[in-house]
């Protein structure tokens, strides 16, 4: 007897890998379907900032609820509260800096300004040059690469099938969804597409247009320092960030781009991108120029025209969904995950999605 | 800041080196590039000064002659030169190399990649103790210091380096305690066909067995080192009989030694043809993953060459004529003209291949082999990640070398995984019940060496920082 789904995921990221958590949790039978391996795409790969004076002001309170999911994940993902630092190096940067986070503080978040000689007593170990920083005690870090491990980990506790190396082919309508993949043919109920930087390609599956364009950040990591910082740090034009891990390696991102499209492999790091990115956090702590780089890599992250996250149901259908596009979405991702879930057990989720089928060229919030 | 070259070449060992000066006497402008400080490759290492009035050996002659054409060439050499990212541009390619503490990019229109292989050794309980290293490691420390590992070593391993590397030991003045080979004697004797196109290759080996039979050296044929005792250096090693699939089945053996020199064969160094945008695919044949070049050493990306062992394992005589065979075909292709045929290189390419490939089949490690790791053997030195470390991210559900890597950090330690990947490659198959075939390594990222902050820092000035426009408030 063929097995009729009550939900298939397309992706097995953080988004998808949350949704099918809660939607089992509330009674539904999901299968995740991941084209590669479970947490390899933008959610294994990220640079793992959790902090909110990177993000939107109208998605403070999802990224609030996301700190607590992270925190309530742990040890488990690495997860570490340590406060937060963004630093301007010029009047120019302090302006936009002050500006930003005067914003960002309003909507809600814990963000105040801090003398440069707090900042010193704290980091003393970062650069002297600092004009202003800003503070959030919220901010921490979980450790991306440990993803995959820990979502497949829930998966199996809570019985959820998944199927890796399972890639997509043709999505055909009939009384259920009939989905052609690398590995067999599989029958859902309803579709969620979480397939991150490759929505497009999905939803094209179903003849349905998505803006979705894909950026290549780049991340870098050192060897094992002594200890460095203690916080993770921002800088004002976000063209930085850093932290020191538990086991002493630095992580070094701030959106560098590299180049290659989500349909052919993971991406290329460029030199050009990875050697300024390393030179202004070495300028911001003088004290890793003793360190050396042993990897510099690329991911995707995805977004829509308006910069807002897709989360709801895909245009034209009633039983076929969309989750994805969030900039900064590790940190929103297991909260959001939440709220789609609930939306598709046609519960009233706690905070408003972000409809698909939207205008992308107005402001809709 | 870049310095732009008709032909870049990286690896300046037999084949690199070859490919470089049949290019240059070509008429290209070429730029070879190396870690080492003088040309050779590993295999024709040069002494270092302190060494040079030492006795010639046929690896030194050959280096000296090569080392000494390149000098007389217009070859420029790069020495004590990394090279850590590769890309492609509309200009052709640009490699981006550390030298002297600082960042040099070479653009050119034709890139020849001769990384030459890198040594597997299997792990088994000891392996990390002090005084074990490897086989290709102890000829490196013979070729350039004349040092010896200890003053009574065991050899063990595949394939016909043992067998060199027990006989250069003697020939320095160490003792062998014993060689310790998987291999069988019918295993040579069948490899012979492909030997005799080569006698010179053949005698040589067959001088070096005489001369430990001579010698008294016992010689262990399908055996394994299956221990190395010893808390902080190596006091002896317990070796086993072995079937026919090279699993441990004797009972153990004990031999006294102060250090053992210890190797499975060779594999591919393949990291910058992947950076280079090269699909691998496993060939046992060849010594592992490889990418698909020809005999020309043309590969499927325009302007992009290969030479030696980096395309599969046929030994330093194939090297040299695919280093020359490649020189040629991009020499052709940076002038835009058709390659010639040079039907008799390509012959002599072909015959030292088959005596290369038939010493490769010898060393590939057969499958019992990795039964000797033990629980708590260690896999990944740069994390101390055990077999049963390893295996059990595997049960959890981690089925790929990227998953693995992920979640134990496997790999992301200063070797880059070059010494890890093979064998967690193996556990992952072997929990599958699949082939190692079916498990690639993990994707290829720079820096192909680590590389110091400092050094691609650079002279930053803070005011050059390009300003992005600020995301969406
Ligand atoms: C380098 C980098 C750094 C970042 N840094 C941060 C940060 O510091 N903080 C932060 O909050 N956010 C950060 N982000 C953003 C964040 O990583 C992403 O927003 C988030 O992980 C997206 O999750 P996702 O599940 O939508 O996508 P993904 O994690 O990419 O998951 C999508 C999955 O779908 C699979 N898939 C796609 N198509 C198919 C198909 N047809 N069939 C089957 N499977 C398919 C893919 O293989 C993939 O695993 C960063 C992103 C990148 C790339």
């Amino acid at each position: 007897m063929t097995i009729v789904y009550d939900i298939a995921v397309v992706g097995g990221g953080i988004m998808g890998c949350a949704a099918a958590l809660e939607m089992a949790a509330g009674g539904m039978r999901p299968i995740v379907l991941e084209q590669s391996d479970i947490g390899q795409g933008a959610s294994g790969v990220n640079a793992g900032t959790l902090s909110l004076q990177i993000k939107r002001v109208k998605l403070m309170p999802y990224a609030l609820k996301g700190h607590h999911a992270w925190a309530r994940m742990g040890a488990a993902v690495g997860f570490k509260k340590t406060g937060g630092f963004t630093l301007a190096f010029t009047e120019r940067e302090a302006e936009l800096l002050t500006e930003r986070q005067t914003l960002k503080a309003k909507a809600g978040a814990p963000i105040e300004f801090v003398s440069t000689k707090r900042l010193r007593n704290v980091e003393p170990n970062l650069a002297q040059k600092v004009v202003a920083a800003s503070y959030c005690a919220e901010d921490g870090y979980a450790n991306s690469s440990l993803t995959g491990q820990y979502f497949r980990g829930r998966l199996c506790d809570e019985a959820i099938e998944y199927q890796e190396r399972c890639q997509i082919l043709a999505i055909d309508r009939g009384a259920s969804y009939q989905l052609t993949t690398s590995r067999g043919v599989i029958y859902a109920k309803r579709l969620l597409l979480a397939a991150g930087a490759w929505i497009k390609t999905a939803a094209a599956l179903l003849d349905v247009h998505l803006p979705v364009d894909a950026r290549i950040n780049t991340v870098s990591v050192t060897e094992r320092m002594p200890a460095l910082i203690s916080s993770v740090i921002g800088h004002a034009t976000g063209l930085l960030t850093m932290k020191q891990k538990a086991n002493g390696t630095v992580l070094v991102g701030g959106g560098w781009q590299g180049r290659g499209r989500p349909q052919e492999g993971r991406g290329q790091v460029m030199a050009s991108s990875v050697m300024p990115n390393i030179a202004l956090a070495q300028f911001a702590m003088p004290g890793l120029s003793k360190a050396r780089i042993l990897r510099s890599w690329t991911g995707f992250e995805a977004n829509v025209p308006d910069f807002y996250p897709l989360a709801g149901a895909l245009p034209g259908f009633d039983d076929a969904f969309v989750l994805g596009c969030v900039r900064g979405g590790y940190t929103i991702g297991p909260y959001i995950g939440q709220l789609m879930g609930d939306f598709i057990l046609g519960r009233e989720p706690e905070l408003p999605l972000f409809d698909p089928g939207r205008d992308f060229d107005e402001d809709m919030l | 800041m870049s310095q732009i070259f008709d032909i870049v070449v990286i690896g300046a060992g037999p084949a690199g080196a070859n490919a470089a000066l049949t290019a240059a006497w070509a008429g290209c402008r070429v730029a070879m590039v190396d870690e080492q400080r003088k040309p050779g490759g590993q295999v024709w290492r040069a002494k270092n000064p302190v060494v040079l009035e030492a006795p010639t050996t046929p690896e030194s002659r050959s280096g000296d002659a090569l080392r000494q054409e390149v000098a007389c060439s217009t070859v420029l050499t790069f020495a004590q030169s990394r090279v850590w990212q590769i890309e492609s541009a509309a200009s052709g390619w640009e490699i981006y190399v550390l030298k002297e503490g600082k960042v040099v990019t070479l653009v050119a229109k034709a890139l020849i990649l001769a990384t030459g292989a890198r040594e597997y050794v299997q792990p088994v309980p000891g392996w990390t103790t002090p005084g074990v290293i490897g086989l290709a490691g102890a000829t490196a420390m013979f070729k350039q210091d004349l040092a010896l590992p200890g003053q009574r070593t065991v050899v063990s391993g595949t394939g016909p380096l043992v067998f060199f590397v027990a006989s250069e030991i003697r020939r320095l003045g160490g003792e062998v305690a014993a060689v310790v080979t998987p291999n069988s004697k019918r295993e040579w004797l069948r490899a012979f066909p492909a030997m005799v196109r080569r006698p010179d290759l053949l005698v040589r080996g067959a001088l070096w067995v005489a001369d430990l039979y001579l010698a008294g050296v016992p010689i262990y044929w399908r055996h394994a080192v299956a221990e190395i005792d010893g808390e902080t250096d190596v006091s002896g090693v317990t070796i086993r009989r072995l079937t026919r699939d090279w699993a441990p089945d004797g009972e153990p053996e004990f031999l006294g030694a102060d250090s053992l020199c210890l190797g499975n064969g060779l594999t591919p160094a393949a990291e910058a043809a992947q950076l280079a945008g090269l699909e691998l695919r496993y060939r046992a044949d060849l010594g592992g993953w490889c990418p698909e070049v020809d005999a020309s050493g043309e590969t499927e990306r325009e302007g992009l060459f290969l030479c030696g062992d980096g395309a599969g394992i046929r030994g330093a005589a194939a090297a040299e004529i695919h280093g020359k065979l490649t020189g040629e075909t991009a020499s052709a292709y940076v002038r835009g003209v058709a390659p010639g045929e040079n039907h008799l290189l390509q012959q002599a390419y072909q015959r030292a291949a088959r005596f290369g490939m038939a010493m490769t089949a010898l060393s590939v490690p057969r499958k019992g082999l990795q039964t000797l790791m033990c629980a708590d053997t260690v896999v990944c030195r740069c994390e101390s990640l055990t077999r049963s470390d390893i295996v059990a991210e595997i049960n959890a559900g981690a089925q790929s070398t990227l998953s693995v890597k992920s979640g134990l950090r496997a790999g992301m330690g200063p070797c880059g995984g070059k010494f890890c990947q093979g064998t967690i490659s193996q556990l992952i198959a072997q929990a599958k019940g699949g082939e190692v075939s079916d498990v690639p390594p993990p994707t290829a990222r720079p820096p192909l060496r680590p590389i110091p902050v400092a050094a691609l820092a650079g002279d930053f000035e803070y005011d050059d920082l390009p300003i992005p426009k600020p995301a969406p408030l």
